[in-house]
């Protein structure tokens, strides 16, 4: 018997009176329903930034990286920072869906398909600035250790850009595959709503045929358990290696230890803004309200807050450590980064990253949605900014002062930048409309323990299902309960002690009976009064014991079945 | 297979539960059931045996990190040593730890590609492939209980109406 029990205390996740219907209905409807224009504004607007982008990319590989604004010191600028700061972003996904299923936080489910996607369409964006970086990006392939007609020609296993490549391209295509295969059972409720025969089709071929068989979900399940369980370390992997293209190089500023940690904390950081900012949005225009509440907006604000002290912590260690570690080199290009030509830089970091989260510790503030929003916004760009501030800033004075410079990019830079931000909107509004951006079938496996509906069931003591007999004539009839008679009452205590055993007092312990929540003074006399005593009597109750005392006792009807003593008073039995 | 078989549709998961619980009792063959999301312990209470996919993985997983070994070492070691930094090649296991990153990406590509590819070939999901499900409504809110009727068809009906089914359907297979 599943268990849908969860301390009263938790607030609901699924706000509304709705059942198992109404969630698909709802998660269905900006699938089935029409664009409306504001949906069509921004798309365009998307898809102009993701033209321009997309122009800027074609001049630059048709002639080449010198139309950026790289120069011989600077020769890292606004490509490997758009290239982490992507591919931050993209971690918050594969941590919200992996690592939060790990811990079992429910409310994971209303929000993991969305950060999901967000991770896929930012890793992707990411992907693009090593690529076209290459100047030949149709040699693309050359990064992989294939046989080739160089002879004995291969790839430098030693080298992290290598790493990076392994890392990002099992990244994406693990978190490919983990959001498709959540998606199924989700196209198959779509597909099996579907009235148009195009939509037919097309959902029919997204969800590879999904039945929903008994087995198909205990596979399913131990899938997704076990790519939660690979995810996880692969999540922490990723960003590790892409600190590595930094942390091994001889560069002041650069090669640090601190950097693996600091880096993925700054990713989750990042990601969590940009799934605040994005679906602070999406909640208002698809609806979504009752499913990606306040609450999971407040738990978000409390993982940046969390992650923005790490980040804080590793910025002054950092300058720690350089300090201590006594080179001049490296004392310099933190003095440098604080009070030197890019010192707007580093403290516009300073404050988007380290100081605007502590306002987070206020529940007013962090349960406010406009306030949550800027400050994802404001995270956002701190974020671009911390990686801007590692790369240029280390770079531009460098050991040699006579090669000291500046880095301005050009509009091919800034062209790229805003293209791929384009291009992350279109495939993320397009996603919102063709999608089920929200993973229904997870949400209805937890509507009894954290719907609104539920918990208000069980706050009134109600059950939460009655089993209604079919007549066969196909009318519902309720099953009655006969007012039990004082024989029958007598009957019922006798049948009820036969199945549960009876007390002993000479050589059985009566045990305390109100360790069982949900069992207090009073019903523990009424138990005593018809003679249970012990955990082991307890623990042998099933539904029809549960039923036959509910009307011997006349007190809280199905109490005993939702709060699952029987359950309970195995455990406290086993651990007498 | 030109069986027939009754279809009961529930509308709560825990009277599916009951039922399930009460079909087993009395001793007949459920031939399947489909749900719109998965219900914890109907695997058990339906006598499924669990799962090996987690197995799978960890093979896979094992073959994922003897690749990057063989590769590294044929590539690196063997092939083409190099004197990178005044770090030479001369043996793997002293270069391995350069080489710990792939073999952990390595071993996750093929444990989470492999055990994925595994599931959708054991529960026949790809693409163009037909759905099974009997009735459009077990993806929405129904879960449908499927039990091959032998000669007893008013017996099954009765059981199935005390379980508090909401639909009862007989249909050829």
């Amino acid at each position: 018997m599943a268990s849908h029990y969860e301390a009263p205390i938790r607030k609901p996740l699924v706000l509304g009176d709705k059942g198992y219907h109404d969630v698909t209905v709802d998660i269905a409807a900006p699938v089935e329903g029409k664009a409306n224009k504001q949906w069509w504004i921004v798309f365009s607007i998307a898809l102009v930034a993701f033209l321009w982008g997309l122009g800027c990319i074609i001049y630059t590989v048709s002639t080449g990286i010198g139309t950026w604004g790289l120069n011989k010191t600077v020769g890292w600028a606004w490509d490997i920072t758009n290239f982490v700061w992507w591919v931050g972003i993209g971690h918050a996904g594969t941590l919200i869906s992996a690592v939060l299923l790990l811990f079992r936080q429910k409310w994971r489910m209303a929000i993991n398909r969305s950060a999901e996607a967000m991770t896929i369409f930012s890793v992707v964006q990411a992907g693009l600035f090593p690529i076209i970086h290459m100047g030949r990006p149709w040699l693309a392939y050359w990064v992989l250790p294939i046989p080739n007609q160089f002879g004995s020609l291969w790839v430098n296993f030693n080298s992290p850009l290598l790493w990076d490549v392994f890392a990002i391209s099992t990244y994406l295509s693990v978190s490919l595959v983990f959001w498709w295969t959540g998606l199924l059972p989700d196209f198959a409720m779509i597909r099996d709503r579907a009235v148009r025969p195009f939509q037919k089709k097309i959902y029919a071929l997204l969800s590879f045929g999904w039945s929903g068989r008994a087995k198909d979900w205990q596979r399913f399940e131990e899938v997704s358990l076990v790519l939660a369980g690979l995810a996880t370390p692969l999540v922490l992997s990723v960003h590790t290696i892409v600190s590595f293209d930094f942390a091994t190089s001889v560069i002041p500023g650069w090669h640090t230890t601190i950097f693996p940690p600091y880096f993925v904390a700054g990713a989750i950081f990042s990601g969590f803004a940009m799934v605040n900012t994005l679906l602070i949005i999406m909640r208002k225009v698809c609806n979504m309200e009752d499913y990606i509440t306040i609450q999971h907006i407040e738990l978000m604000n409390i993982v940046i807050m969390l992650t923005g002290s790490i980040v804080g912590c590793a910025y002054i260690t950092e300058l720690f450590v350089a300090w201590y570690s006594g080179v001049e080199y490296e004392q310099y290009a933190f003095l440098n980064r604080a009070t030197g030509p890019y010192w707007w830089a580093y403290w516009a970091m300073m404050t988007c990253n380290v100081f605007s989260p502590q306002f987070m510790w206020s529940k007013r503030l962090r349960t406010s949605i406009m306030f949550s929003f800027a400050i994802s916004i404001v995270v956002n760009i701190g974020m671009w900014f911390e990686r801007f501030v590692i790369i240029v800033t280390s770079l531009h004075r460098d050991y040699l002062p006579s090669s000291w410079t500046m880095f301005s990019p050009t509009f091919v830079d800034i062209g790229i930048f805003i293209g791929t931000i384009g291009f992350f909107f279109v495939l993320f509004l397009l996603y919102a409309r063709t999608f089920p951006v929200i993973a229904q079938a997870e949400v209805k496996s937890i509507m009894k323990s954290s719907g609104e509906r539920y918990k208000k069931l069980r706050e009134a003591g109600k059950p939460l299902y009655q089993i209604n007999k079919l007549a066969l004539s196909n009318e519902t009839v309720t099953e009655q309960v006969a007012e039990a008679s004082v024989e029958e009452s007598d009957a019922q205590v006798s049948s009820l002690l036969g199945t549960l055993g009876t007390f002993d007092a000479e050589n059985d312990t009566a045990d305390d009976l109100k360790k069982v929540k949900g069992i207090g003074p009073q019903m523990e006399a009424t138990l005593n009064q018809i003679g249970i005593f012990t955990f082991a009597q307890v623990s042998r109750m099933t539904e029809k014991e549960y039923n036959l005392l509910d009307s011997i006792t006349g007190s809280f009807p199905g109490r005993a079945q939702r709060d699952d003593w029987a359950g309970q008073a195995n455990t406290l039995n086993n651990n007498k | 297979m030109a069986s027939k078989v009754i279809q009961a549709f529930y509308d709560d998961d825990d009277v599916l539960m009951h039922a399930v619980k009460k079909v087993k009792e009395a001793k007949h063959h459920i031939e399947e059931v489909y749900t719109p999301f998965p219900v914890h312990g109907l695997d058990k209470a339906m006598g499924l045996a669990p799962t090996r996919l987690a197995i799978t993985a960890f093979m896979y997983g094992c073959v994922g990190l003897t690749v990057a070994i063989t590769m590294m070492n044929f590539i690196m070691i063997e092939d083409w040593p190099q004197d990178i930094g005044g770090k030479p090649s001369f043996s793997y296991i002293e270069n391995m730890p350069a080489f710990v990153p792939i073999m952990f990406e390595l071993t996750v590509f093929f444990a989470a590609h492999l055990m994925v590819i595994t599931f959708y070939m054991r529960s026949k999901l790809w693409p163009f492939k037909k759905a099974e499900n009997p009735d459009v409504r077990t993806t929405d809110d129904l879960f449908l209980m499927e039990i091959g009727i032998h000669g007893n068809e008013q017996e099954l009906k009765e059981l199935i109406a005390e379980t508090g089914a909401v639909e009862i359907n007989i249909s050829e297979k």
